[in-house]
């Protein structure tokens, strides 16, 4: 691997705390220095002999994004998308790890299929793919999966995402059996019996637009349940795409009392509401691309998700990247399956919709998708340190991108953000120091 | 295009001014109706569809024969559909008739915001003939023309909404009408019905039929379905009746001039006793129908923009 000069970025890493222009150079695909602290806007470093020297002035250096939440569709619906596509979108987006969630069909609740979904990752040489099993069997929330099986396969994580576990005997032993497996648990917290025939948040929108309508008690509930699941059993749990201001609530005096959660929101729950479908912010009423599950909610609910991030009750920015074909999502509204693309779009809503207004700093806002989701998952990555492996994504700040259906790469285009113009243009992906994307063109390694 | 909206989707779509001219030209027609050959000439080789994807038979024959009155020729199509089992999608159907030169659409979908979605898809004027829970706009116009028939003006006029607002279309239609109208309006039903957001509409929530009956001047009925029960919604039709049902007993506590309403079809002994369906209070009921097919003549007609009215066919 030839060695790699990034000249006066600014780089900015929440692992090191470091915020400062300086070059990066990476070394056997590693980074192997910072340029050290000096006179000045910051010192040179010296290329050595056949490295690519870049110069990435005017543009932010950061650790690549991970997601911890993506769903990538295959096996079993690759017409939505594919391993290959969604590691596309995912490079596209600065992402450079993407954790597909196991509701494919087959369900991820046998190694067989964890290790298709690396493979094809590894296939398509682009972000790299972890995978993530299921809690329970087929995700029918009744019978623990093979979670040895899962493990020597190579999952990363273990979630039933899609549903909630209901049975609370399950949840029990599921936490309590992890302890020996030590994979984290990430929980998609819904009480079926309190959403069911849901379309949208259950709020004053719903009541006026006449559909059924999901409580945040359906999630709050369920959260609170898994609060106190995970002291009993002294297992973390990990809360995935908190939307109501309730389970932020819970989250925070459950992290008061010392209980080992996290919890993660998406980007659109942090910049759109419930009245977007009656017609806010410019969206036609009834959009199906805001049909996501858990709903859009209310404008208080999005203010508190904003200051849990804000407190550091929140610890990630995961998407719920979730494609849907064309004609399922062109269906009636209550037809119309939930889900709405992110990952292309994630870092210019975070950039657009929680830094600029001044809910996080670039630095935290960075940190909440890279160095805490590693941490979480155990991974070492989503860090600048010396040492650790050249996954890096460069985007210029300053210019702009509109989304529109040609730029998205995934194969669906269910984004709620078409039309947007927003911040932050992506111009340079590495992993493990191999440029995979540069201006605009990927590059397969 | 003399209406404000060009696709009657909502009441919101309609101003005070669409409601006077809809309510004069919806007047001119009724005459039509008591003629010996209920016809005039007015939409003579315009097409006016019917796209049902709910069973209906109120609605829509109320529609055909508006439009056959008008001399339209009409088109009926059923669709069944499900969330379960797809028919044909709503843009399918909506494109085949517009290649064929369908005018107007009249739609009924299980689906809050269908007619929407339809009118993205089609160039076909659409109406709104119920989409889900959301609204069903000819039908709080033909009540309110109805009443208006009865009583005049709104305007502090009392009305009770009773029963199973929560899913009901109809409900949020005449709420909204009825208050911008000038009517106090209030919704009446158990807490598991009338969620707390529904002051939005326009309206007052209570729980007490008896409570509000004695200074009513109007009482309209929802349907009350066997659904809510299995949901939980309510313990039992039986619980249900005990509160709400409008029985002679009840009736008794109103005002001896007060109205009846209701959108139909009716459920005799739940909502409305067999005995209180049968008075001349109830009548209104049969004015409604009646005025549902002058009210949607009046909408074809200004929508599709008809000429020679009233002449004599």
């Amino acid at each position: 691997m030839p060695s790699l000069l990034l000249k006066g970025g600014r780089l900015v890493d929440a692992s090191t705390g470091l915020d400062r222009i300086a070059d990066l150079l990476i070394i056997d695909g590693r980074i192997a220095e910072v340029a050290a602290d000096g006179e000045g806007a910051g010192t040179s470093l010296k290329a050595p002999e056949g490295a690519e020297i870049i110069d990435v002035s005017g543009m932010i250096v950061a650790p690549g994004l991970i997601d911890m939440h993506t769903h990538l569709r295959e096996p079993g619906r690759e017409d939505k998308e594919t391993v290959a596509t969604a590691a596309e979108a995912a490079i596209r987006g600065g992402f450079t790890t993407i954790v597909a969630m196991p509701n494919t069909a087959p369900v991820a609740d046998r190694g067989a299929v964890i290790s298709l979904v690396r493979s094809q990752g590894v296939k398509a040489g682009l972000a790299r793919v972890e995978a993530a099993g299921a809690i329970t069997k087929g995700l029918g929330g009744d019978e623990l999966a093979e979670y040895s099986e899962l493990v020597a396969a190579g999952a990363i994580a273990l979630t039933d995402d899609g549903h909630g576990v209901a049975r609370s005997d399950i949840m029990r032993r599921a936490l309590e059996y992890a302890r020996m497996i030590n994979l984290p648990l990430m929980l998609h917290e819904e009480d079926p019996q309190l959403s069911r025939g849901g379309q949208m948040h259950e709020g004053p929108v719903s009541v006026k637009l006449g559909l059924v309508g999901i409580p945040s008690a359906a999630e709050a509930a369920m959260v609170a349940r898994d609060i106190e699941l995970s002291e009993l059993t002294g297992t973390p749990i990990h809360i995935q795409h908190v939307s109501a201001a309730e389970t932020v609530a819970r989250v925070r005096e459950a992290k008061l009392r010392g209980i080992k959660v996290t919890a993660e929101v998406t980007p659109h729950h942090l910049s759109l509401t419930d009245s977007c479908l009656a017609g806010d912010l410019g969206f036609q009423p009834f959009d199906t691309n805001l049909k996501v599950n858990p709903p859009l909610r209310g404008e208080s609910d999005r203010q508190a998700l904003l200051e849990g991030l804000k407190d550091g009750t929140i610890d990630v920015i995961a998407t719920d990247h979730a494609p849907h074909a064309a004609h399922e999502k062109e269906d009636d509204f209550i037809s119309a399956p939930c889900g709405a693309l992110g990952l292309q779009t994630a870092l210019g809503i975070v950039l657009g919709k929680v830094v600029a207004p001044g809910f996080l700093s670039l630095e935290e806002a960075l940190a909440k998708m890279t160095s805490a989701p590693a941490r979480i998952l155990g991974l070492d990555r989503g860090s600048l340190a010396q040492g650790a492996p050249a996954d890096i994504m460069v985007f210029d700040p300053q210019s702009t991108w509109q989304v529109t259906s040609e730029v998205i790469a995934s194969k669906s285009k269910n984004s709620p953000f078409i039309g947007w113009e927003l911040p932050g243009v992506v111009r340079y992906v590495f992993i493990e120091g191999t440029a995979v994307l540069r201006e605009g063109e990927i590059f397969p390694r | 295009m003399p209406l404000s909206f060009r696709n009657l989707l909502s009441v919101e779509d309609i101003t005070t001014e669409d409601i006077e001219m809809i309510m004069d030209t919806a007047a001119s027609f009724a005459e039509v109706g008591s003629r010996p050959i209920k016809k005039v000439p007015a939409l003579r080789g315009k097409t006016v569809a019917t796209l049902f994807f709910e069973a209906s038979t109120r609605t829509r024959v109320s529609f055909e024969l508006a439009a056959k009155r008008l001399s339209a020729d009409t088109v009926s199509v059923a669709a069944v559909s499900s969330s379960v089992s797809k028919g044909e999608t709503i843009r399918d159907t909506a494109q085949t008739l517009e290649a064929m030169g369908v005018d107007a659409i009249v739609l009924r979908h299980p689906a809050p915001g269908s007619a929407l979605r339809l009118s993205r898809f089609s160039g076909s004027v659409i109406i709104n003939g119920g989409d889900g829970a959301h609204q069903h706009p000819t039908q709080a116009l033909l009540d309110l023309f109805a009443l208006r028939q009865k009583i005049g003006r709104l305007a502090g006029r009392k009305i009770l909404v009773v029963g199973d607002v929560a899913f009901s279309r109809v409900a949020r239609s005449t709420i909204s009408l009825f208050s911008r109208e000038g009517a106090e309006v209030v919704a009446v039903g158990p807490p598991t019905l009338l969620p707390v957001e529904l002051g939005q509409l326009g309206c007052r929530i209570a729980y007490s039929l008896d409570d509000e009956i004695g200074d009513c001047d109007v009482i309209y009925l929802l349907r009350m379905q066997f659904e809510r029960q299995t949901a939980a919604l309510v313990p039992s039709l039986a619980e249900y009746c005990r509160h709400y049902s409008l029985t002679a007993a009840r009736l008794a506590k109103a005002k001896p001039e007060v109205i009846v309403m209701h959108p139909g079809p009716m459920n005799r002994g739940i909502e409305i006793s067999e005995e209180v369906a049968n008075l001349p209070a109830s009548s209104a009921v049969l004015d409604q129908v009646n005025a549902g097919v002058s009210v949607r003549m009046a909408l074809l007609y200004l929508m599709l923009g008809g000429r020679d009215a009233i002449a004599a066919s």
